[in-house]
């Protein structure tokens, strides 16, 4: 059985982001060979349209209105739900993103749907599709099957590999209007903290200090060691209540959950909430003062140190590896 | 104000987790309230105190639930109910539990409901906006700050570190996020009224709901322990040695650089 699978693209000033185009390839395995759309809702979404069909869509349709221009669970669901009249599709994927864990449910209850939350993989294909997810802040994952009704699942960014982009590839690109009414909440301001440059969710290495960072200037050496390796900086709950870098930074169950090929935590002692967020990383790298610190236990490899030495150090011989 | 906590039992989040028959191993483990909800019934209490009006926190799940109940009644809710699924449901999913809450909630009238904007165990963050939805009320996540005049609402929303400031009206769902306020621990005179105070237990009978009705959509096929990581290599030696060890490693090995 094939299936016909929607997707929700996500993009964020003005450029999708990468957990859009993760989104089209776990689609292309839940569809068992059928049709993967692209949905994009915004106030001008258009030219975003055939960068889905790059990454493996088979065709897209935006829906443009001045009151998608900022997310809302109203606005977004009336128009997800007017794709979803229309196209009456098999299965859909979000990102386990801000925007998708606000939506997914909404949806979900207005198509009277199960939702599987936060898939880190799947496993089959069409008809046999199994999502697996942690849980238990990461300390078992599950294997789920939707029993009745569509097949409803947010992925957790960076887990699942995108497709290949192809610039060859074409589709159709079609719009849809609708009518949105009734708007309950009113943004009055986006307070933007998040750092420039990449964004932490996407990041591939990312340098992550704790309370051990002891200031803000202690986050210096940390952000040059990321700036070389092209990552981000992260931080511990510890680290943002201490005033030392900015909530946006911070990793964990309350934070961002990330899944980088690399992750250097420096001065975090590796409480279970911080654990939760990055305990998926591939390879994991402890820099810590105290050898019986939590951390060492989740590390592939460990450092017993000083991070305001190791760290330096650690900069200065991927320098001369770059140099080579 | 009639105000409403949706409060989940959860596994203590210190626990260890044991699986065993392809199931989490209850015995023995402490239970907690979920440390979200924990935000939502002092900020609910902070309201009611505010404002006036009465709170109630509501807990679907087995009889075992109610010790989670009277600590919420003992930082100062000052009702409980219980919707004791235990003899009538085997399986369930978040969808269940949004229509079993959402059913008992529908003509209570409730002007605020505060939920947790994720349990630590199942942690799907679906159950709050799921229930709004189904009383077709708004509903905000993940909020860190929660302002009241009259019926209007002002409302700080976390969203990926980024604040979101956005306004709003009662009747409303909102869910806690870590940073709203910080919970009191029960007091003990706080302990001592919450055992007179009304804890209610309702089952599905008392409710207008067919098992068939709130089937699970979803079924757990297999839980599992992630594969256990080889011990991480501390390196030894001189620190020099260990950091051009360690990038060779990260190089060679792990293949990440
Ligand atoms: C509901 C809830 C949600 C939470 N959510 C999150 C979350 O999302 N993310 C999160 O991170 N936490 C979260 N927490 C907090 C968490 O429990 C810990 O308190 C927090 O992670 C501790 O931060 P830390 O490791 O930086 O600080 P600490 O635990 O104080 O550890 C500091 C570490 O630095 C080491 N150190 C000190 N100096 C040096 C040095 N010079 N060189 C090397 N090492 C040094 C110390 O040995 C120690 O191990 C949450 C808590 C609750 C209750
Ligand atoms: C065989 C089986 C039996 C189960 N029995 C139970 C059970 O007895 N009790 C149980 O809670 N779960 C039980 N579950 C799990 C249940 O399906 C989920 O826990 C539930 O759907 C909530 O999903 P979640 O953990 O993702 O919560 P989330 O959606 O992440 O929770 C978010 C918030 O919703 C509210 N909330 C969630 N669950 C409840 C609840 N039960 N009562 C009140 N408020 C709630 C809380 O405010 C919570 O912070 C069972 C699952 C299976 C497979």
């Amino acid at each position: 059985m094939t299936k016909k699978v929607i997707v929700l693209g996500e993009a964020r000033e003005g450029a999708l982001r990468n957990v859009s185009f993760e989104t089209i390839a776990a689609a292309k395995k839940i569809s068992g060979g059928g049709e993967v759309v692209a949905v994009l809702l915004g106030d001008s979404v258009q030219s975003l349209a055939t960068e889905m069909i790059h990454y493996g869509a088979d065709r897209a349709i935006t829906v443009e209105h001045p009151h998608l221009k900022t997310y809302t669970s109203d606005g977004f669901s009336q128009a997800f739900m007017a794709v979803v009249e229309s196209e009456s599709p098999d299965a859909v994927v979000f990102g386990h993103t801000a925007l998708g864990k606000d939506l997914s449910p909404k949806v979900a209850s207005k198509l009277k749907s199960g939702l599987v939350s936060d898939v880190t993989d799947i496993e089959g294909e069409g008809a046999d599709v199994v999502f697996i997810r942690p849980i238990f802040s990461g300390k078992a994952f599950e294997k789920v099957k939707i029993k009745d009704g569509i097949d409803f699942i947010t992925i957790r960014p960076n887990n699942i590999e995108p497709l290949a982009h192809d610039a060859s590839r074409t589709g159709d690109v079609s719009s849809l209007s609708v009518d949105i009414t009734n708007l309950r909440t009113v943004i009055k301001e986006v307070v933007r903290k998040s750092t420039e440059g990449v964004d932490l969710s996407e990041a591939k290495v990312i340098v992550a200090g704790g309370r051990g960072v002891k200031s803000e200037d202690g986050f210096e050496p940390l952000k040059e060691l990321a700036n070389l390796l092209g990552g981000a900086v992260g931080a511990s709950r510890g680290a943002c209540d201490a005033d030392y870098c900015d909530y946006s930074l911070q990793i964990g169950q309350t934070g961002k959950v990330v899944t980088p090929d690399l992750y250097i935590a420096a001065g975090i002692s590796g409480a279970i909430q911080h654990l939760a967020g990055m305990s998926n990383s591939k390879i994991i790298v402890a820099i810590n003062k105290d050898p019986e610190a939590n951390i060492f236990k989740v590390a592939d490899y460990g450092i017993v140190g000083d991070l305001f030495e190791v760290i330096p150090m650690l900069t200065e011989e991927f320098k001369k590896l770059k140099a080579n | 104000m009639n105000i409403y906590v949706l409060v989940k039992r959860t596994f203590d989040t210190e626990e260890k987790i044991v699986v065993s028959g392809g199931k989490i191993q209850e015995d023995g483990a402490e239970f907690i309230i979920n440390p979200y909800d924990e935000y939502a019934i002092e900020e609910a209490i902070q309201v009611r105190d505010a404002h006036g009006g009465e709170v109630t926190v509501l807990t679907m799940g087995g009889e075992d639930a109610e010790k989670q109940l009277r600590t919420a009644l003992a930082m100062g809710a000052d009702k409980a109910v219980l919707i004791n699924t235990e003899d009538d449901l085997d399986e369930m999913d978040q969808f269940t539990a949004a229509q079993i809450l959402a059913d008992y909630l529908k003509d209570k009238n409730p002007d605020l409901i505060l939920a947790g904007n994720v349990a630590i165990d199942g942690g799907s963050g679906q159950v709050g906006p799921r229930v709004a939805d189904l009383l077709d009320i708004n509903y905000v996540t993940t909020i860190t700050k929660l302002e009241i005049n009259g019926t209007q609402v002002n409302i700080v929303r976390d969203v990926e570190g980024d604040s979101e400031v956005l306004e709003t009206s009662l009747p409303l769902l909102v869910t806690a996020q870590q940073g709203l306020n910080e919970p009191r621990y029960p007091s003990l005179p706080g302990i001592m009224k919450a055992k007179k105070k009304p804890l209610d237990e309702v089952e599905l009978d008392d409710l207008d709901i067919d098992e068939d009705d709130v089937e699970a959509k979803t079924e757990t096929i297999e839980i599992y322990l992630p594969p256990k990581k080889e011990a991480g290599r501390v390196l030894q030696g001189d620190l020099s040695n260990q950091v051009q060890e360690l990038v060779q490693l990260l190089r060679t090995e792990a293949k990440v650089v």
